[in-house]
């Protein structure tokens, strides 16, 4: 059967890439993307950053403007909810009770931000971040002088919480956890950017819950915590976690186990619907079949792009190595691999003061590499990645050496 | 007339297949040498994002920005991958005497 028409449910960063990699590789059919949100497909990562800091309201990056839709014939759709998959007749519901026919369909849903579960937490005063609309509401409460409570040390809260700083805030970062950083962040890693946001100015309340939040609109807030300590603040942002954007799979009959479950082709338990980006589960082969999620920009890109290819026809499966990276001040911090799977750590010297550690299993095999410095850190880490790939076990003592060069041992 | 010929540095100073910064003024360049020992100079940001692309990985005549690994052939300024677009300004370079020069246009 020849497919005529494919519909992409989600206009983020992967379902935008995956219908420009269905263009530039040669697809001729009809494209159509269905979007929630009232916009062109945009890039996230700057809203955490450059949006929030920059002196006047930057637009957000589009990936998709009127143009390109144009240029690449793409039918985009924004401000339109999928409700509902009928896929013995292959077509999407859309909550206006209009519907779109497939022949392919891609799921790139996406992720929502958790939400905190606490006495007095259900209000808009606290604030998420995850869209454009969502950076330009906390932008405009942040100035200077505004006393900041970030609840959450992952990267959302930490990015929020050094643009805070920035911005002049007063900023206090809470979390549960002994450290910052717990999920898939070395230790060294995490307390040498811990110091950083102790230098720049923030507080830090970790290990300890919170008992109840008050925050009333555009009056003072408050936040108590397990330990009695009453936080008084002006602006509360929780940053604590992504739940996969499953609610249109399940209610199609899609196996969903934390994500909609796929296989290394990213297609779905129905092999005409594919999924790719944060919504998605899939397994890894080069870490044996593992299964997983990311919450990535990098993920999300390079899943549309063979996601876009086996809609078609293709039958590649998906091997790129995890890689994120996050910029809280002049630092960035870099992760490729899986840290976790790590026994053995070797820390390098890296170019400019760079602090890398090289992470290896009970076979010496490089399984993961982690960083912090500045921007040349991004070189090593990508030499680093493609040992990974490689399932290379060079000796600690080579890695550890700053006179031998990482290129040489590919 | 022809702008002047600007000392960048010891063509040793880049190791074969890597990328270093120069900055001339207002201007920052990024100056290569080839897996083939040749000399080569562009625009010091990608196109896409006000990213170094000295901090790249330089393989064979491709620099892969290290942030959104967008690629450019740095060879003749090309955009060879997503999310890079727009090609990237190339500059002319020399090596005479052991030091590398590039003009600035």
């Amino acid at each position: 059967m020849t497919i005529e028409s494919i519909v992409i449910v989600g206009a983020g960063e992967a379902g935008a890439r995956a219908a420009i990699e269905l263009r530039e590789g040669g697809f001729n059919g009809e494209i159509t993307i269905v979007g929630r949100e009232n916009m062109h497909p945009y890039e996230r990562p700057p809203l955490s950053k450059t949006v929030l800091l920059m002196p006047q309201t930057p637009a957000p990056a589009t990936i998709l403007d009127e143009q390109k839709c144009g240029a690449y014939q793409i039918n985009l759709i924004t401000g339109k909810e999928a409700i509902k998959i009928e896929r013995g007749q292959k077509r999407v519901v859309f909550e206006d009770g209009s519907s779109k026919g497939y022949d392919r369909l891609l799921l790139a849903t996406g992720a929502n931000p958790r939400r905190l579960m606490l006495e007095g937490s259900d209000t808009s005063g606290v604030m998420y971040l995850r869209t454009y609309a969502d950076a330009l509401v906390l932008r405009s409460r942040l100035s200077a002088g505004k006393r900041v409570v970030v609840i959450g040390g992952g990267f959302i809260g930490l990015e929020v919480a050094a643009s805070a700083r920035e911005t002049g805030c007063e900023v206090t970062l809470l979390d549960l956890a002994p450290r910052i950083l717990m999920r898939g962040v070395p230790a060294q890693i995490a307390g040498q950017m811990e110091s950083r946001h102790r230098e720049a100015g923030v507080q830090f309340k970790l290990g300890t819950g919170i008992e109840q939040i008050h925050a009333p609109a555009g009056r003072e807030h408050a936040v108590t915590l397990s330990d009695g300590t009453i936080l008084k603040c002006d602006v509360i942002v929780a940053g604590i976690g992504a739940i996969p954007e499953t609610t249109l799979a399940s209610a199609s009959g899609l196996v969903v186990d934390n994500g909609i479950v796929v296989d290394d082709q990213l297609r779905t338990s129905d092999p005409h619907i594919y999924a790719a980006g944060d919504c998605c589960s899939f397994p890894h082969h080069l870490f044996g079949g593992q299964r997983m999620r990311l919450e990535a920009w990098r993920n999300a890109v390079d899943q549309a792009i063979v996601a876009a290819r086996n809609l078609v026809g293709g039958t590649e499966s998906y091997a790129a190595v995890p890689w994120f990276w996050s910029d809280q001040y002049d630092k960035t911090l870099q992760v490729v691999g899986l840290p976790d799977l790590g026994c053995v750590t070797v820390e390098r010297s890296g170019l400019n003061g760079n602090q890398l550690y090289v992470h290896l299993d009970e076979e010496g095999t490089i399984v993961a590499a982690s960083g912090i410095g500045d921007g040349s850190l991004g070189k090593e880490i990508r030499i680093l990645e493609k040992l990974i790939e490689r399932r290379a076990k060079p000796s600690s003592e080579q890695l550890s050496d700053p006179a031998i060069r990482l290129k040489s041992l590919l | 007339m022809q702008e002047p010929w600007i000392e960048v540095c010891d063509s040793n100073d880049i190791e074969e297949e890597d990328v270093i910064r120069f900055d001339y003024g207002s201007v920052t360049l990024a100056v290569y040498r080839s897996d083939k020992n040749a000399f080569y100079a562009t625009n010091g940001y990608c196109t896409h994002e006000r990213v170094h692309l000295s901090d790249g990985l330089v393989m064979g005549n491709i620099i892969e920005c290290p942030k959104h690994n967008g690629r450019f052939d740095y060879t003749t300024g090309q955009a060879k991958k997503t999310p890079a677009c727009d090609a990237l300004q190339t500059y002319p370079v020399k090596v005479t005497g052991g030091k590398v020069y590039v003009r600035i246009e």
